[in-house]
């Protein structure tokens, strides 16, 4: 029979080979990969902020220290919360938000990849425009807030506050569209079954932050944009002596800020909502609150920002509004607290190491929000304006909330990106010295703010009782930054050379982890049809077979870090994992507009330090690639 | 583009509230917007009255007692905004057109869009050179600070909207808009629409209440 021979010459499916090489990075539109870019570059990040707070610490390590100018101290505390707000933490976040959303909601991609690309490599360029200054010896040094009038030309005259105003413009608009990008993916491109009140809580938190990122930093883009008519056209918004009011500056400033502070710590809500169920092996305690309290944050979030600015002289009605206001977001914010420890009752817990970090969260974060609740107090809040007990409070908020949570994060979706765990015995040295170091930090600078200390001095006279706990405290920061070199060793040596994980190496239940780990480019072979909010945990059998327990693993080969093949991950299940071409499946070809895109968009900014014959070349550029990404073959378009 | 690389397309995918995620990416922008607008027009109406020198938007007395004379032409810029309300119109003309698979119809209707879109530039730039003549700057004060900035951004959006509706008009003359295109259309007559919108907010805050 002759058909028998022609059915023999079709070829088996191929085993899919990940695509490699510097070219496949640039061009690539998958959310997984762009998922990693952002997690590379904000560790790196990172690790820069963490360096510069070091530095500052340093400063402060005796009285009359000159370790560092007064010029040099501005640049690096403000340089230190620039970067570890707008180019460490919400990357990190969008990392994770790339990375994990698309899977826990069962689709393939983001609703738009190319903008998703074009979000990232805005967020580079703006990055790497803001360490420009950092060798010019020019970095902002007007603090994170960038008060008027002192960000006014006549007072801040250098380029230092003109890179932070063109800086955030970039990064502004790299969080614009990548929210309006989260947004539609959530609301849109949900597997069928996945209702919302199905979603698993990081995707529910992702969606709250996204739609607070969108609004916010169009308050943002505007404040900036005033700011930018002030010193480059030399326009009055500001200016005192031509009836401008720097209130307003603050105004505007906290109407975005406040807000962001919540863009920081809901993503982190939502990672600890699925961590500590997954070790506690019970489901997240009354979900329905822990996502209405969650919407409820970030309605109120809007709703506080001038209780930064009490010692402003509002009156005594604006005061009260925007105090008891502020007092009002704790009472959500402990719903989620009681909600955690009551997952955590009667559980049966698994202290892994991004267990720890989310159950320290618990503690470290609610020592960071009761302080916060002082801070609402009004005629308490006009004593410690400006002083180190504020400090404490935002790095008990930041660093026991969000460093923490991502830590947890880190340490908990590490297995799904890379295929390979982290160290788990790195993993409890980088915890355990992260949480001592940082309790012996932060928790002195109470006492130092309630003393009398300034924030934001670059130094502090001998024989005012600040010197001993200022010791301490700089003591514990060179903690924390030896935990950071062991996490950032562990990162690097596990991504290449880390015990392999299984699709679902801790038992988790929520759908990215029906998956190999990492996930074929495709995500789904088949679009997953959700029954329950625990899609993973459906079934009696799941319960009956148990779910792996204690500090074992899935065994695998036994990797060395000298004998490792460098770059390559390999799949462990990838016989399994066929092509997307023999799946049928389509996926938007890459393109090399985003970077091209982002790049004209980036240098229009830059421009502004330039002359204006290059911005009008800039935005003709923008233009012209903006036709191209609109008619570009394969993808949406007009 | 060939039905495989349309399938390929997350956005033609079923959506899981079966609105396009293009239009619902669109009224997204459109909120983010709200507030780039939402703020530059309260910048506005918080420093309304506050400028230490003239000219002032309408006559009124400065702090120390000096008459400022009032720069607006209000008769001049009702013409202009008349004439942006009725290029919303043409906007909808527009895109019934291409609903009904009436191209040639469609793309005058989108050129006439485009054209009085560009006569309200015309109105606009007049309107800033006579005031540049009558010595209103970016810098002269905080009238014309905030002034230049809010109608300028609103100008840059129409001028935006005017080149998008000169690609929608020639995409249509070609041909190349039939009835399945007509949500391309529709998206760029949200776009269009919330620039009006923006507009009618503007038009009474800055020129009609004094």
């Amino acid at each position: 029979m002759a058909t028998t021979t022609a059915t023999a010459a079709i070829p088996a499916p191929a085993v899919a080979q990940p695509k490699t090489g510097l070219w496949s990075w640039i061009t690539t539109v998958d959310h997984k990969r762009i998922g990693i870019l952002y997690f590379w570059t904000s560790l790196s990040f990172f690790l820069i902020a963490g360096l510069e707070a070091l530095l500052v610490r340093t400063q402060l390590i005796r009285p009359d220290n000159h370790f560092l100018s007064a010029n040099w101290y501005n640049q690096l505390f403000t340089m230190h919360a620039v970067t570890m707000i707008f180019l460490a933490l919400m990357p990190l976040m969008a990392a994770f938000f790339n990375y994990v959303v698309p899977l826990q909601i069962g689709a393939r991609d983001v609703a738009f990849p190319r903008l998703n690309a074009l979000s990232y490599w805005i967020y580079l360029f703006g990055g790497l425009f803001l360490t420009i200054p950092i060798f010019l010896g020019k970095m902002p040094d007007g603090g994170w807030f960038n008060y008027a009038n002192l960000s006014e030309p006549a007072f801040s005259p250098g380029l230092n506050i003109d890179f932070y105003v063109l800086g955030l413009q970039i990064l502004g608009l790299s969080s614009i569209i990548s929210s309006i990008n989260f947004i539609v993916t959530i609301i849109n491109m949900r597997a069928p079954g996945m209702r919302l009140m199905r979603m698993a809580p990081f995707t529910w938190m992702t969606l709250i932050t996204a739609v607070m990122m969108a609004t916010a930093m169009a308050v943002l883009t505007i404040a900036l944009t005033e700011l930018m008519f002030d010193r480059f056209f030399g326009a009055a918004f500001f200016d005192v002596s031509r009836g401008g009011d720097p209130v307003l500056w603050q105004h505007l400033f906290w109407i975005f800020g406040h807000p962001e502070v919540y863009i920081l710590i809901l993503p982190i809500f939502g990672i600890i909502s699925e961590v500590i169920p997954t070790f506690s092996r019970k489901p997240l305690f009354g979900y329905n609150v822990v996502i209405f309290s969650g919407i409820l944050i970030g309605w109120l979030g809007w709703g506080v920002w001038s209780h930064h600015m009490f010692a402003v002289g509002l009156g005594p009605i604006a005061d009260s509004f925007f105090a008891v206001s502020t007092m009002l977001i704790a009472i959500p914010t402990g719903i989620k607290i009681f909600n955690w420890l009551a997952t955590l009752w009667g559980g049966s817990i698994r202290f892994t190491t991004a267990m720890m970090f989310a159950t320290a969260f618990i503690a470290t974060f609610t020592i960071g929000g009761i302080s916060g609740v002082m801070h609402a107090a009004a005629p308490a809040d006009l004593q410690q304006t400006d002083t180190y007990f504020v400090v404490a409070h935002i790095h008990y908020v930041f660093f026991g909330g969000t460093v923490m949570g991502l830590f947890a994060g880190i340490y908990y979706w590490f297995p799904k990106m890379f295929g390979r765990f982290l160290d788990e015995r790195l993993g409890q040295a980088h915890f355990w010295l992260t949480f001592i170091g940082m309790n012996i930090t932060f928790f002195p600078m109470h006492f130092l703010g309630l003393l009398g200390m300034p924030r934001r001095t670059f130094t502090y006279a001998d024989g005012l009782g600040f010197d001993t706990m200022n010791l301490i405290a700089t003591l514990g920061s060179y903690l924390i930054g030896l935990a950071t070199l062991i996490l950032a060793y562990n990162v690097v040596r596990s991504a290449r050379a880390g015990k392999r994980a299984p699709a679902n190496p801790w038992g988790a239940a929520m759908l990215e982890w029906a998956m190999p780990s990492p996930p074929p480019e495709y995500n789904f072979a088949t679009i997953p049809v959700v029954r329950s909010r625990m899609p993973l945990w459906e079934g009696s059998n799941v319960l009956a077979e148990g779910i792996p327990h204690g500090r074992e693993m899935e065994d695998t080969e036994e990797v060395t870090f000298a004998g490792a093949k460098l770059g390559k991950v390999s799949y462990p299940d990838d016989e399994n994992i066929m092509s997307a071409d023999d799946l049928g499946i389509h996926l938007p070809p890459p393109s090399v507009l985003p970077i091209l895109l982002a790049l004209a968009l980036s240098l229009f900014f830059a421009s502004f330090l330039g002359s204006h014959w290059l911005s009008l070349a800039a935005v003709i550029c923008v233009a012209l690639l903006v036709f191209a990404f609109a008619f570009e073959p394969g993808h949406s378009g007009h | 583009m060939d039905s495989a690389a349309r399938a390929a397309d997350p956005a033609h995918l079923d959506t899981s509230t079966g609105l396009d995620s293009r239009k619902m990416a669109f009224w997204t922008f459109i909120g983010s917007e709200c507030l780039l607008f939402g703020s530059l027009i309260a910048t506005y109406m918080a420093y309304k009255g506050a400028s230490v020198t003239g000219p002032c938007p309408h006559t009124t007395l400065l702090w120390n007692g000096q008459q400022c004379p009032g720069i607006l032409d209000i008769p001049l810029t009702s013409i202009s905004t008349f004439d942006l309300l009725m290029s919303s119109l043409m906007m909808v003309l527009g895109l019934a057109a291409v609903q009904r698979g009436n191209q040639k119809r469609a793309a005058i209707w989108l050129g006439m869009t485009a054209f009085l879109g560009a006569i309200f530039l015309g109105f606009q730039s007049y309107e800033f050179t006579t005031f540049w003549h009558e010595g209103l700057t970016l810098q002269t004060n905080l009238f014309g600070t905030t002034f230049y900035t809010l109608t300028g951004f609103h100008g840059a959006h129409v001028f935006v909207g005017v080149i998008y509706m000169t690609v929608l008009a020639v995409l249509a003359w070609r041909g190349k808009l039939g009835p399945e295109k007509s949500l391309n259309v529709e998206i760029g007559g949200l776009y269009w629409h919330f620039v009006d919108v923006i507009w009618v907010v503007i038009f009474p805050l800055v020129y009609l209440i004094p």
